[in-house]
């Protein structure tokens, strides 16, 4: 579905308000010397691993079993992310790597 | 900022300019392949100026997703951020008018760069700092000005480029795998996420998986607390 100029520029808008909020607050909260929860503190801790795997999850959630190209490509390219960055630790050819590869995969293997 | 001060903070820069690069060209690139031209990626970093949140902001542009999901996504996505502001409130106190600047752009590199980085002798240590967050603001720009360039002036098929959102998850994840204590709140992200996909159908299931994450990791805390050891609790109950 593709949104209106509009809607595209009030969602940016939003994107931009509220990211600027996640940095600003801890300045706009703690900058006098109060201590900061320690609620906020411990999910500040325990929630980024968290909304990480459930973004991964989001992001497969095209998967189909229906044919080997629904989900073939997906479990190459994501095992070959997770493997290269184990050994090399190198963000940049991890994400490229995999993203190639899932690329030639989907439009040349299975396309 | 003069000169001085720049040429003694792009050194410290260069491989953010490396990263910014080529996340900010995906980046552009999938931006692009979603129907979204080359104003848009510079309008996007130079407002927004977050990689993962920007990822994600492609899904949800592309989706044509609700105001109210946009907002509370871009807030969990972004939650870490509370953390990065919490140690550097001493680093930024007395920068006037500039420290709007340095909270818009604490991003996960420049707080990285700034945590560790010190400025050299007879650089000002805030000018210092203002530079390497504004530098690499500047490279992030380019790098998704250009990646959006790139996919529509070459004209190659870019299907599939938008997989680089799955893969930059995927290598946070085994870094915060390696480096966490307890893998709990991972495990439990992903099977609430499962759970939620199954229950409402992969249109609506990112609420729902927050909410069953926010709740159990706040149940959990008594366990996965480590700055609040059990003794430590005990010896807070018996004070007043």
């Amino acid at each position: 579905m593709m949104l209106t100029t509009g809607q595209a520029v009030a969602s940016i808008a939003v994107m931009a308000a509220v990211t600027f909020l996640t940095r600003a607050l801890p300045f706009l909260l703690f900058d006098r010397g109060d201590h900061p929860p320690r609620l906020v503190l411990y999910l500040g801790k325990v929630l980024p691993p968290a909304i990480i795997a459930m973004l991964i999850v989001y992001c497969l959630k095209g998967i189909s079993f229906a044919a080997p190209g629904g989900w073939v490509p997906t479990l190459l390219a994501g095992g070959a992310a997770v493997l290269l960055h184990l050994w090399k630790g190198n963000d940049l050819l991890s994400i490229f790597g995999a993203t190639v590869l899932y690329m030639v995969l989907v439009q040349g293997v299975f396309g | 900022m003069n000169r001085k001060t720049l040429a003694a903070a792009f050194p410290f820069t260069v491989p953010v300019l490396m990263g910014y690069l080529a996340i900010g060209m995906a980046f552009g690139l999938m931006l692009q392949s979603a129907g979204y031209g080359v104003v848009w990626a510079f309008m996007m970093s130079l407002t927004i100026y977050a990689g993962s949140g920007q990822y994600l902001g492609v899904s949800l542009l592309a989706t044509g997703a609700p105001l109210p999901q946009v907002a509370f996504l871009t807030l969990m996505i972004n939650f870490r951020h509370l953390v990065y502001g919490l140690s550097m409130l001493e680093k930024f106190r007395g920068m006037g008018v500039r420290k709007l600047y340095m909270m818009f752009s604490l991003t996960d590199e420049t707080y990285a760069l700034l945590s560790s980085a010190r400025p050299p002798e007879g650089v000002e240590e805030h000018d210092f700092y203002f530079c390497v967050a504004l530098l690499d603001h500047c490279y992030w720009i380019a790098g998704s000005v250009i990646g959006s360039l790139a996919g529509a002036a070459l004209g190659f098929d870019t299907t599939g480029v938008d997989f680089a959102m799955t893969a930059l998850f995927l290598v946070i994840a085994v870094g915060q795998w390696k480096a966490a204590g307890s893998h709990l709140p991972a495990l439990l992200g992903a099977a609430a996420t499962l759970v939620s996909l199954l229950l409402v159908g992969a249109e609506d299931m990112l609420l729902p998986a927050l909410g069953i994450i926010v709740l159990v990791l706040t149940l959990l805390r008594p366990r996965l607390d480590e700055s609040r050891p059990a003794q430590q609790a005990r010896s807070q109950e018996v004070t007043p």
